[in-house]
């Protein structure tokens, strides 16, 4: 039966150099003196370390755990003991430490307790699951991207395809082609145990045509199986995870989105095989198949390396002539990178080794100019435009990048193969897809940043209205507590029963009222004895009757002033009582009140009018007595001083009202009424007989 | 005749416009100052102060309405700078040194938690509360969200606390732009297509 292949465009066919390692079978290479295990070995979140420094672990046994869900766990490739958990140069371009558990062997490689299943077909997929994910196995093609992750695709993700990524475009590397070789059986193994869990309708292996050894190899072992050898015609990259779907089943994996999306799951080749290992035989993934390759390797081949072993071991092992490495290479010559440390170990992903002579790999060319060619848009198997990225890239216009979708390169390297000007075009890529990755970062950094800023500030504004409430609170208790003392000072001071105001305010007034009160009434007792001193220095005859004149006439002014104020302050309050009756709780007490100051005012006016009535009384008695004085003068006083008697009873009529009204308002229970009542009988009494006895003067003195 | 026709059809026309673009303004009405929020996007929201306003937000919006100048945001700069540019069509002009230097590399603040005596002064100072602690009690700061901003340098008392370079790892790590034409490149792996 033969399957159609869909031809994904671009590509190249460089040289492929697979000869030199191809010929020999896999080897197993001695122990090296120590084992450098990184802990960042797959895509996600570095592993944790579980043992300490000291400490003696077993062969498989776990030496660091996975760090949440896209992570691996990590085992003791050999018996040993752990002699440092340290920064150490590790796998990656930038040549940048990361930390590492160093075991050094003790050469007894003891197992820890391990079991694998005889039978998987009975056995439920999560636990298989579970075992693939205990293993530590991830994607061995070169991403690293944890197996276990890959296999449990999104509910609504049916998988229709398993294809099994056996392609190994990459020119020089072999490891997978001597794999198929002598372990088909187990990669048919794994791959139908990936199959169980997943369920898929089609199982495919994928494999280049350059590799007929290998063909032939695992259609014997897929025979009486549904796997489904397809060859395909070599190309570089088909072995690009979404190039090999296309070619095998013409899906298109839209940018962005996983190829489970589409109904599909590929996997490699290496990772079939770990996965049967970890299965069947209950061991975790401790070694790999690594290719030794290139002009300075005397035994080039594939060789079976533990996890960690160092480079410089591997090349001890294949005899590399080290004076003769120009340039050595981890990963093939296309999508690899070069190493400077030799001291660097192989990990999960480490497919192969390439120490290259200075013939085989010289330096690269001086670079030149664009020349518009469009080789590089030719060649490309993702059909972007690589002179556009790159001219943007170089401008360091990143928006315009992805504009061009720069994020779905998947930088294999046929643009800078082919370009005759030598531009590192994937360089410049990797450059800008980093850039864009690190502004994606800062961007959300930036708004968890503002988050926390805004929130920041509501809470000072929070605490800012909180403070200014208690304080308010404060000061208003302060003021309330002022004003109860001042209350209880002016009531004990006037003895006077009268009602206490229950808001401050009006308290304060009422001090004000005593205030002002006391003020008119002291200036005019001084106006009357400056009077009197006045008219005794007058009947005396003394000098200083002008001086005195002044004074009175000062004192006279203060008096008026004092009342006028006084006055106004009473009618205010009156006013302001008007207006604001709902202010107090009791309307009685609030006419009470009026009608109290109403009776002051008008007791204070009699005061007056009995006070000018004296006087005229007096000026009268005086004038009639001297004998200076004329008739017309004696009458004028005369009839000031009736008129000022006329004034006091109108005055005292009217008080007498205000007091029966008040009287009236409180009922029979008013103890003040009948007090003021009895002063003003009292003050009417004394003016009485002094009226009587001026007449009776009057009389006698006319008498006489 | 004609011309009054024309006339009216005008008039109609315009009459149904105006209802709809009256409509329109009332139904699809903006909340606020769109360009303030484009602004206050670009600027890196470190919260420092050096621009001479309290935060991104409010140089954002000195922008918008008063024409403030586009240089005044040291920890963005030039790229900052250049994307305001942009977004307001103007020309980009050099960072102020007035209100300090573009850092090369991007900084937290680090406490050297021996030293402090626990005034929460530095903790009223951060504009993230990026800083934990209490009174007379040891301080620390959250690294992730710490922006680098320097503010809680000065209100130390006992200068317990450093701005300390965040060192590239490998996730942060990237590519170097290559030098360009007539340079070579001597981390790239050549492979050359030989006829």
């Amino acid at each position: 039966m033969s399957r159609r292949i869909w031809s994904f465009p671009g590509g190249i066919h460089p040289e492929e150099n697979k000869k030199q390692s191809k010929g020999t079978p896999i080897r197993s290479i001695v122990l090296p003196e120590r084992l450098i295990l990184s802990l960042q070995q797959h895509i996600g979140r570095p592993a944790t370390p579980v043992v300490s420094l000291g400490e003696t672990v077993l062969k498989g046994q776990i030496v660091a755990e996975a760090n949440g869900f896209i992570s691996a766990h990590i085992h003791a490739p050999t018996s040993g003991t752990v002699t440092d958990i340290a920064k150490h140069p590790v796998q990656h371009p930038s040549g940048i430490e990361s930390l590492c558990i160093v075991i050094e062997p003790d050469g007894k490689d003891e197992w820890i307790a391990h079991e694998g299943i005889n039978d998987y077909t009975l056995v439920e997929p999560d636990i298989l699951l579970n075992k693939i994910r205990s293993a530590g196995i991830i994607g061995m093609g070169g991403a690293g991207f944890p197996t276990s992750v890959k296999l449990s695709p999104l509910a609504d993700n049916r998988i229709e395809t398993l294809i099994l990524n056996a392609v190994e475009c990459e020119p020089y590397i072999t490891a997978d082609d001597l794999l198929m070789q002598e372990k088909a059986h187990d990669i048919i193994t794994g791959l139908l145990i990936m199959a169980q869990i997943l369920k898929p309708e089609n199982i495919l292996v994928g494999i280049e045509d350059n590799k007929p050894e290998a063909i032939h190899a695992m259609t014997q072992a897929a025979q009486n199986t549904p796997v489904e050898i397809v060859v395909v015609p070599t190309k570089y990259p088909s072995g690009g995870e979404k190039q090999l779907i296309y070619m095998l089943t013409g899906k298109e994996v839209p940018s962005g989105a996983l190829p489970a999306s589409m109904g599909v799951v590929n996997q490699n080749t290496g990772t079939a095989y770990a996965v049967c290992r970890a299965i069947v035989h209950g061991e975790p993934l401790i070694s790999r198949i690594t290719t030794l390759t290139g002009e300075a390797f005397d035994k080039k081949g594939n060789v079976e390396v533990l996890m960690g072993t160092p480079i410089n071991h591997l090349l001890e092992e294949g005899s590399a002539d080290i004076d003769n490495i120009n340039r050595l290479i981890m990963g093939g010559p296309m999508m690899g990178f070069a190493i400077s440390n030799i001291d660097v170990p192989v990990v999960k992903t480490t497919n192969c080794i390439l120490a290259s002579s200075k013939d085989e790999l010289p330096l690269p060319e001086v670079e030149n100019p664009c020349i518009r060619c469009g080789d590089c848009a030719k060649v490309c198997p993702v059909q972007l435009l690589p002179q556009q990225m790159f001219f943007y890239a170089k401008a360091q216009e990143f928006d315009k990048t992805k504009q061009y979708h720069i994020m779905d390169c998947i930088e294999c390297g046929a643009c800078s193969y082919v370009c005759p000007s030598n531009i590192p075009l994937v360089q410049y890529y990797r450059f800008a897809k980093g850039n864009i990755r690190r502004q994606a970062i800062e961007t959300s950094q930036a708004d968890k940043s503002r988050e926390r800023f805004e929130n920041h500030k509501e809470r000072l504004e929070k605490e800012a209205a909180l403070k200014e409430a208690k304080r308010k609170a404060r000061t208003e208790a302060a003021a309330k507590k002022k004003a109860a003392k001042a209350a209880l000072s002016t009531s004990s001071t006037s003895g006077s029963a009268e009602n206490e105001t229950s808001t401050s305010n009006e308290q304060a007034d009422e001090t004000k009222l005593l205030i002002l009160k006391t003020a008119a009434a002291t200036a005019s007792k001084k106006f009357v004895e400056a009077k009197k001193s006045l008219a005794m220095a007058e009947k005396n005859g003394a000098d200083n009757i002008d001086t005195l004149k002044e004074k009175i006439a000062q004192l006279e002014e203060k008096a008026n002033k004092a009342k006028d104020i006084l006055i106004a302050a009473l009618a205010a309050k009156k006013s302001e009582a008007n207006q604001t009756p709902a202010m107090s709780s009791e309307p009685l007490v609030k006419e009470n009140e009026e009608a109290e100051i109403k009776i002051n005012q008008l007791r204070e006016e009699s005061v007056q009018a009995g006070s000018a009535l004296k006087s005229a009384k007096k000026a009268l008695l005086a004038a009639k007595s001297s004998d200076t004085t004329n008739e017309d003068q004696v009458k004028t006083l005369q009839e000031t001083a009736a008129n000022a008697k006329g004034k006091v009873d109108t005055i005292k009529a009217a008080l007498r009202e205000a007091i029966k009204e008040q009287k009236a308002l409180l009922g029979s229970g008013d103890e003040s009424a009948p007090v003021t009542n009895a002063s003003i009988e009292a003050t009417e009494a004394t003016e009485a007989t002094e009226a009587t006895e001026a007449t009776t003067k009057n009389k006698t003195e006319d008498g006489q | 005749m004609d011309v009054i026709t024309a006339v009216l059809s005008i008039l109609a026309m315009a009459c149904v416009f105006g209802i709809v673009l009256g409509y329109a303004a009332v139904r699809f009405k903006v909340e606020g100052n769109p360009v303030v929020d484009q602004i206050d996007a670009i600027l890196p929201q470190t919260q420092c102060g050096q621009c001479g306003y309290p935060g991104c937000h409010p140089y954002a919006e000195a922008i918008a309405n008063d024409h403030e100048a586009i240089n005044r945001c040291p920890p963005g700069g030039e790229a900052t700078i250049h994307e305001l540019a942009d977004l307001l069509g103007v020309e980009p002009i050099p960072l102020d040194a007035e209100h300090g230097e573009e850092k090369n590399l991007p900084t937290v603040a680090y406490i050297r938690e021996d030293e402090c005596i626990g005034c929460t002064k530095c903790i009223q100072a951060c504009p993230v509360d990026a800083i934990l602690g209490a009174a007379k009690l040891m301080h620390t700061v959250i690294v992730d969200e710490c922006t680098g901003c320097d503010l809680c340098v000065d209100p130390c008392p006992v200068d317990c606390i450093d701005m300390i370079q965040i060192p590239v790892n490998q996730q942060t790590w990237n590519w170097q732009r290559p030098a360009g034409i007539g340079q070579v490149n001597g981390e790239l792996i050549p492979v050359r297509n030989i006829p």
